[in-house]
């Protein structure tokens, strides 16, 4: 009985980490189905990394959102550091690693490991701050992660790196010097390593590390702080060590999105549109919507969210309201205590009628 | 002498923030919120008084009233529909997400109306500059009516607060609002009122920005929103004199940055400065330190 | 010989001395009792104990180590685990996952294994889940092992807070009003279940506790706290009969 029990709780963990993984996939071989067949569009086509790069950001938020219970804003800025570090190393080292997998292999650790020491870094005298001063100060980080890159212009030649920044003048390059970071116009020219597949195999990855880590000891400690924190300390486990493990796993694979992005793009710049606060609160609602806590159901909400407006695009000017109409709806409909109770009911009365149809039989 | 200059846009850009703030801070005070779509209805002010002051050629004081009376009526509105039903939701990041999506319907909605392009806002006020010092130093009437107003509009929150029975309802009400509903105030009301004292300020604030910063298009509440929640945590939020400091502090940091340092960095600075603030007094300038009780 | 040795303790909040000149002496094995009037302190003393305050003055010393102003953390590694006034369970984890992360210090396995789904994090496992359901099966809840906390019965929650604090293995434990919101039944049946735990675990345990038949029935020895001050300190039939201590509980 004893040892049944322990593995129903193990099966139960695993049968639905395999659903997750099972859908990722069956959908990754659909598309390629369809995609070998020529039927689809290239609106579609051009959106699958983009799908991978934010389902891979709505996983790795989840983790701290909903495992370790802390509210994030600035989680476009862990995917700006992932971004420009891949990108800046990959532009450097075009000929230098001419092996386009080898290259891009050593750019997603470059990216993954800056954006996850930045989560560190920042991580330690911020975590100390609760609820929404911890939301403003993430806030705060990423636009301040924007707003650096924005500024920053940096040149290679024999001599070595040159930074500025005022201007690429500034940067008194040789000759033989290129200049790879150019202040608001970004990076031009990064090699466009990503793609559908590598996306696929990006996004198993997270949800194959954050899953085991939720369902261990870890997971089970950093829970354990989300839920009380003061129990938590009483029985003897590190709150700080937690916080930051999660916290800096969490932007270790935005960042890995953000070397997935940039790889996607010939130009690459820090714009309010992809690195801005906009971007991490659109995350988030990925989060919610999928279910605080719910990996699985953050991959969902962040395709179907994603495709919405698209989908919607036939309606041009209307689509955006469209979907903010929805997105208000959805909140209610899936929060408000008056809708879960009127759901219920629903439910219930379903429920009856059927049994009452079956007696009757 | 341009020391002073700057101190003085600085003054000015901060007591728009300080109104702004106001609102948020009122808003997060009772209904504990971050009410993300404020900074759309300061956007949806401006457009009012546009409307009414460019399109209809109506003066100045019907443009402000309409703007004013719009916002209230669309503050109290967003909060019936919107955050009521998710006043009591298993996780308030609930209410927070459907702030946003709030956001981006004003957005929208201004943006099928008036379309992308940014418009020139015509000033509101009609005071004219003040010049010092030989010239050197001018103040603008933006400037003086935007400072004025602000002074005035935070000075009468107080004693609204402290001296009406509804202002001393709603401290009662951001306190507790199950003691205060025993105590037989009516919770939902005063939650209304105050999303609507705090949309009229965003109204307010709306215009005198467009006055002094004369561009309009469906983004223009945005940043300054962020900014002046910024402003509000600055000064301790739930804090009515955190945010009028909170605000202040700044919009004169702002403008020393740019003036300064780098126009471009003048954000960074900013959310900088706030990042260490809060690292020395977690709650903020004014702001309340509650330890949970063990 | 005493496990727990308290000398002049002393905390004041602003000008309040909410605990002053605080001595007492634990043996171990003994099952001690601090009761008082409300307000009288005794939670502020668990909280000393547990660092989650520190101590303006005094010292304090767990099996001979000085414990004093440590933090929370590191007096639970010392030996001290505690349970809550307020329930504070991790009320989205299940019931066993409450005991295993009080197991946390005591089975360890590294992220990597976690992650990497190693042998070492398959051993570990079997090994937390066994001793967690050993310790559901002392407090009669390991047929609730999977479900969630906030989901059980109060009386099963304040067991389940037990059960959690002796997963970390102390050498002391202290139980802050056990008893509290419990029927007649309920107490009987929690007063039986700490005692089979110090006899089973070998254990120490303080508890502050209102109700009399609890105290006067199980603790060996006793302590009265008012206004942060010792009224009176001695064997529980010493205390309860002596007039000083009557007088503070029912009045003149």
């Amino acid at each position: 009985m004893k040892a049944l029990k322990v593995k129903m709780k193990s099966d139960k963990n695993l049968r639905s980490n395999l659903i997750t993984f099972g859908m990722v996939i069956g959908v990754y071989i659909i598309m390629q189905v369809l995609l070998a067949a020529g039927v689809v569009s290239s609106l579609v086509r051009g959106l699958l990394v983009p799908l991978c790069t934010y389902a891979i950001l709505a996983v790795s938020l989840n983790l701290t959102v909903g495992i370790l219970g802390e509210l994030s804003l600035g989680h476009a800025g862990f995917m700006c550091i992932g971004a420009f570090t891949s990108a800046f190393f990959s532009k450097c080292m075009q000929e230098a690693i001419p092996i386009a997998a080898l290259r891009f292999t050593i750019a997603i650790l470059i990216g993954a490991l800056c954006a996850g020491l930045m989560g560190l870094l920042i991580g330690i005298p911020v975590l100390r701050l609760k609820g929404d001063y911890l939301a403003i100060v993430t806030l705060a980080f990423g636009e301040i992660a924007k707003n650096v890159i924005n500024m920053l212009y940096i040149g290679v030649d024999e001599a070595g790196l040159h930074f500025s920044t005022k201007s690429s003048l500034e940067l008194n390059l040789s000759e033989n010097g290129t200049v790879i970071i150019q202040g608001a116009q970004g990076i031009t020219g990064t090699p466009n390593d990503s793609s559908f597949t590598v996306g696929i195999v990006l996004l198993l990855i997270t949800l194959f590390v954050i899953l085991n880590l939720i369902h261990s000891r870890d997971g089970r400690a950093i829970m354990a702080i989300r839920d009380n924190t003061i129990a938590a300390e009483s029985i003897g486990i590190p709150i700080t060590k937690y916080k930051l493990m999660a916290f800096s796993v969490s932007a270790a694979f935005a960042g890995m999105a953000g070397v997935l992005y940039a790889h996607n793009l010939s130009t690459l710049s820090a714009t309010p549109k992809n690195f801005g606060y906009n971007m991490s609160i659109m995350i988030l609602v990925f989060v919610v919507l999928g279910g605080i806590g719910n990996i699985r159901g953050s991959v969902i909400a962040a395709v179907v969210l994603t495709l919405l407006p698209e989908l919607l695009r036939g309606l041009n000017d209307y689509r955006m309201l469209i979907y903010a109409v929805v997105l208000i709806a959805m909140m209610l409909f899936n929060w408000a205590p008056a809708c879960i109770q009127w759901r219920e009911k629903m439910v219930y009365r379903l429920k009856s009628r059927k049994k009452l149809t079956k007696e009757a039989e | 002498m341009s020391f002073l200059q700057y101190l003085i846009s600085g003054l000015s850009l901060g007591s728009v923030y300080a109104l702004i703030a106001l609102g948020y801070t009122m808003v997060y005070g009772i209904a504990k919120m971050l009410n993300f779509a404020h900074g759309d209805v300061i956007m949806i002010g401006a457009f009012t008084t546009y409307t009414i002051c460019s399109a209809l050629g109506l003066p100045p004081a019907a443009g402000v009233l309409a703007a004013v009376v719009l916002c209230t009526l669309l503050g109290v509105c967003i909060e019936k529909v919107a955050y009521k039903p998710l006043r009591k939701a298993a996780s308030p990041l609930a209410v927070l997400i459907t702030a946003i999506g709030v956001s981006y319907l004003l957005q929208n909605v201004a943006l099928l109306i008036f379309g992308t392009n940014t418009k020139a806002f015509t000033s509101v006020v009609s005071v004219n500059a003040v010049r010092l010092a030989d010239g050197q130093l001018t103040i603008t009437g933006e400037t003086i009516v935007t400072i004025v107003s602000c002074i005035v509009i935070m000075a009468g929150l107080m004693i609204f607060i402290r001296k009406t029975k509804a202002g001393q309802a709603m401290l009662a009400v951001s306190e507790d609002k199950g003691a205060a509903q025993l105590m037989g105030i009516n919770v939902n009301g005063t939650i209304a009122l105050t999303f609507a004292i705090g949309s009229a300020l965003a109204a307010v604030a709306g215009v005198l920005l467009c006055s002094a910063y004369p561009s309009l298009n469906p983004y223009t509440g945005s940043m300054p929103g962020i900014k002046a929640f910024v402003a509000a945590v600055f000064g301790g939020i739930g804090s009515i004199p955190g945010a009028f400091i909170g605000g202040i502090l700044l919009g004169i940091i702002e403008i020393f940055a740019k003036a300064y340092i780098s126009s471009q960095m003048a954000d960074a600075i900013v959310f900088a400065i706030l990042i260490v603030i809060l690292l020395i007094k977690p709650t903020g300038i004014l702001g309340r330190n509650i330890q949970e009780k063990v | 010989m005493a496990i727990l040795e308290i000398r002049n303790l002393g905390i004041s909040f602003g000008g309040l001395r909410a605990v002053d000149d605080f001595n007492i002496e634990v043996k171990k094995g003994c099952l001690y009792g601090l009761i008082g009037p409300n307000g009288a302190g005794k939670t502020t003393v668990f909280n000393l104990l547990t660092g989650v305050y520190k101590p303006s003055e005094g010292i304090i010393t767990l099996d001979g180590k000085d414990i004093t102003g440590k933090r929370t953390i590191d007096i639970n590694h010392a030996g001290i685990a505690r349970t809550f006034q307020n329930i504070r369970l991790f009320k989205e984890l299940s019931v066993a996952d409450n005991v295993k992360a009080g197991l946390h210090s005591q089975l360890r396995y590294s992220t990597m294994e976690g992650i990497l789904r190693l042998p070492g994090y398959r051993r570990v496992e079997k090994q937390l889940q066994e001793q967690a359901l050993e310790l559901l099966r002392v407090f009669d809840l390991e047929g609730e092992g999977e479900v969630l906390a906030a989901n059980l019965p109060y009386g099963k929650q304040r067991k389940l807070e037990i059960a959690r604090a002796l997963a970390t293995k102390p050498k002391l434990l202290l139980l802050d009003e056990p008893a509290a919101g419990m029927n007649p039944n309920e107490t009987q049946e929690l007063m039986e279940t700490i005692k089979f735990v110090r006899e089973h675990f070998d254990m120490t345990i303080i508890l502050i506790e209102h109700d009399m038949k609890l105290v006067s029935g199980i603790c060996e020895e006793l302590t009265v706290l008012n206004f942060g001050r010792v009224l009176c300190q001695g064997t529980t039939n010493e205390v309860l009969n002596n007039p000083e201590v009557i007088r503070a509980y029912l009045g003149e």
